[in-house]
């Protein structure tokens, strides 16, 4: 009973992680279409801000405070760089989607070179809280303490993404672009502004996950955002391109089939079944769990 | 080509609205206006006619900017051929599409706050001419009937203050029934907004109409009074192909 409670509880802790990831990856391609493959770039920009940041502070801080004012910097960070990608690499390519994947494929390698040029390609060692690094006995078993803040993170994510959807007229505007942009324009609304602060938003919730799955893996690196955004992308895939509610069921989904499948099969075939997973939607239902609807 | 002189409902004498100078649209190898040049006076209703595929829908996108153009697009005398779509819009042009384009994930209020964000459903206009529309603002637009989708794509427009409507086949798939309805709308709104309209339902060209613009092949063929076009059985077949005995209602 507590190995299944600690599967879940680690399982939601991951699917957290994943949803966070997946949120601003999946609203950027419901609007404009856009597969940002650079949605792993930022997440590593969002880290290294926030490993920068921690580093800068003076350590008679608390870590947790540090973490705090890290976690502001990288999602600071990645709203930046989500903003400059679009003003300057996609708006050019609006509607030409093979090149805009060349330019995220590319602006991917290119920061993953960059980051390993300027610190190096060996993981840095990452700052942890004392109670994050500790654990909470729940129904008999040992519950690491940092799942609890991811699932509060994401949770308090969704919520603040779905009343920014259904609340402001931002939201509406998204909702309506996801379903018919082309008409979103043509009833006078400047759909590129809200481009813009779609990518910008998709960007900052890439450098939270960031900044969070450094938390997770104790230590920063180059290819940290890259592997994050395989996950990210089944995820998205699964729940439904556009669909924030699709996403955070697929992201809880995956993170407990990966899981489950690594204690009850084998270490390693957790990855393996989340791609069979993938497949598994796909051929049942090729229109994802949700369909596309924000 | 042929060209009649202007009657009185025409609103020749007044500047016009919007002028089309040698507009071309051409899409990958195909070349689909070829040239178009009209004029919409500032008032009524001027009918852009003409047999399926022609150009007539590709004609109100290239004003509305949502078809690559070339040529000179004026309204109220600014050129707009190089405009943005939203910034046209803004500028004056309401645009109702082919297939009404409501968003069916949206309620029939949210549809309207996109354009009128304090007013939504509430908006004077709406409840004058689309009461049924107030009773359903909690309703999701993809669940509409045709025609009640037809006037949240109206109402939406209407929500603007335009100096220029483009109406894309707005009884397309209609009832008889509604589209009176659909008709009575029109004429109501053109009583105080120019129109240029895609229309297929002569009769309805007939009551509402008072020019008539006939595309054949990407060109204009025809420009004219409308009354004198439906009155004209040779003229209506040769231009449009068709009878009025055998067309629909208004």
């Amino acid at each position: 009973m507590s190995d299944l409670v600690l599967l879940l509880a680690t399982g939601l802790g991951l699917g957290a992680l994943y949803f966070i990831a997946a949120s601003g990856l999946s609203l950027i391609y419901g609007l404009m279409g856009v597969l940002n493959f650079a949605h792993g770039a930022f997440m590593t920009a969002g880290a290294y801000a926030a490993w920068l940041t921690m580093g800068a502070l003076p350590t008679a801080w608390p870590v947790a405070g540090r973490l705090l004012v890290g976690i502001a910097a990288g999602v600071c960070v990645g709203a930046l760089v989500g903003l400059v990608v679009e003003v300057v690499l996609i708006r050019p390519l609006y509607r030409h989607h093979i090149q805009q994947v060349l330019v995220t494929v590319g602006l991917s390698l290119a920061g993953v070179a960059a980051a390993q040029g300027i610190w190096g390609a060996d993981p840095r060692a990452v700052d942890k809280p004392v109670w994050m690094s500790g654990t909470t006995d729940v129904l008999g078993a040992r519950l690491p303490n940092d799942r609890f803040v991811y699932v509060l993170v994401a949770g308090l994510l969704f919520a603040g993404l779905l009343a920014l959807l259904h609340l402001t007229r931002l939201g509406l505007v998204i909702r309506a672009g996801v379903e018919n942009r082309t008409m979103v324009e043509a009833l006078g609304i400047n759909v590129h502004r809200t481009f813009t602060v779609v990518f910008a938003l998709g960007g900052a919730a890439a450098g939270l996950a960031g900044v969070l799955y450094s938390q997770y893996a104790g230590a920063v690196s180059p290819a940290q955002g890259g592997s994050l955004l395989i996950f990210a992308f089944i995820v998205v895939v699964i729940g439904g391109m556009g669909s924030l509610t699709g996403t955070a069921v697929a992201a809880v989904v995956v993170g407990l089939v990966q899981q489950l499948a690594n204690y009850y099969a084998a270490s390693g075939v957790g990855d393996l079944s989340v791609v069979l997973l993938l497949a598994l939607v796909l051929l049942l239902r090729p229109t994802s769990l949700k369909g596309a609807t924000a | 080509m042929t060209d009649r002189n202007s009657s009185p409902r025409d609103g020749a004498g007044t500047a016009p609205v919007l002028e089309l100078d040698d507009v071309h649209v051409r899409y990958g190898g195909s070349h689909i206006l070829q040239g178009v040049s009209f004029e919409v006076p500032a008032t009524g209703v001027t009918a852009l006619l003409g047999r399926n595929g022609v150009g007539k829908t590709t004609t109100l996108k290239a004003v509305i900017g949502l078809a690559p153009r070339s040529g000179r697009i004026l309204l109220q005398g600014s050129e707009i051929q190089t405009t943005s779509t939203a910034k046209i819009v803004r500028g004056g042009i309401g645009y109702v599409p082919e297939d009404r384009e409501v968003f069916g994930g949206l309620t029939v209020d949210e549809n309207l706050r996109l354009v009128a964000p304090d007013q939504g459903v509430e908006a004077p206009v709406v409840g004058r001419l689309f009461p049924d529309l107030v009773a359903r603002r909690g309703q999701r637009a993809g669940t509409l009937s045709g025609g009640q989708q037809q006037m949240v794509s109206l109402a939406r427009v209407l929500l603007r203050d335009n100096a220029l409507l483009l109406i894309d086949e707005p009884t397309k798939g209609l009832a008889p029934k509604l589209v009176t309805e659909v008709a009575d709308v029109l004429a109501e709104v053109a009583r105080t907004t120019p129109v240029l309209l895609v229309e297929q339902n002569l009769p309805l060209v007939r009551r509402i109409a008072d020019r008539v613009v006939v595309l054949d092949a990407g060109r204009v063929v025809h420009r004219g009074a409308a009354a004198d076009l439906v009155a004209d059985a040779d003229l209506t077949r040769e231009l449009l192909g068709v009878s009025m005995r055998r067309e629909g209602v208004a």
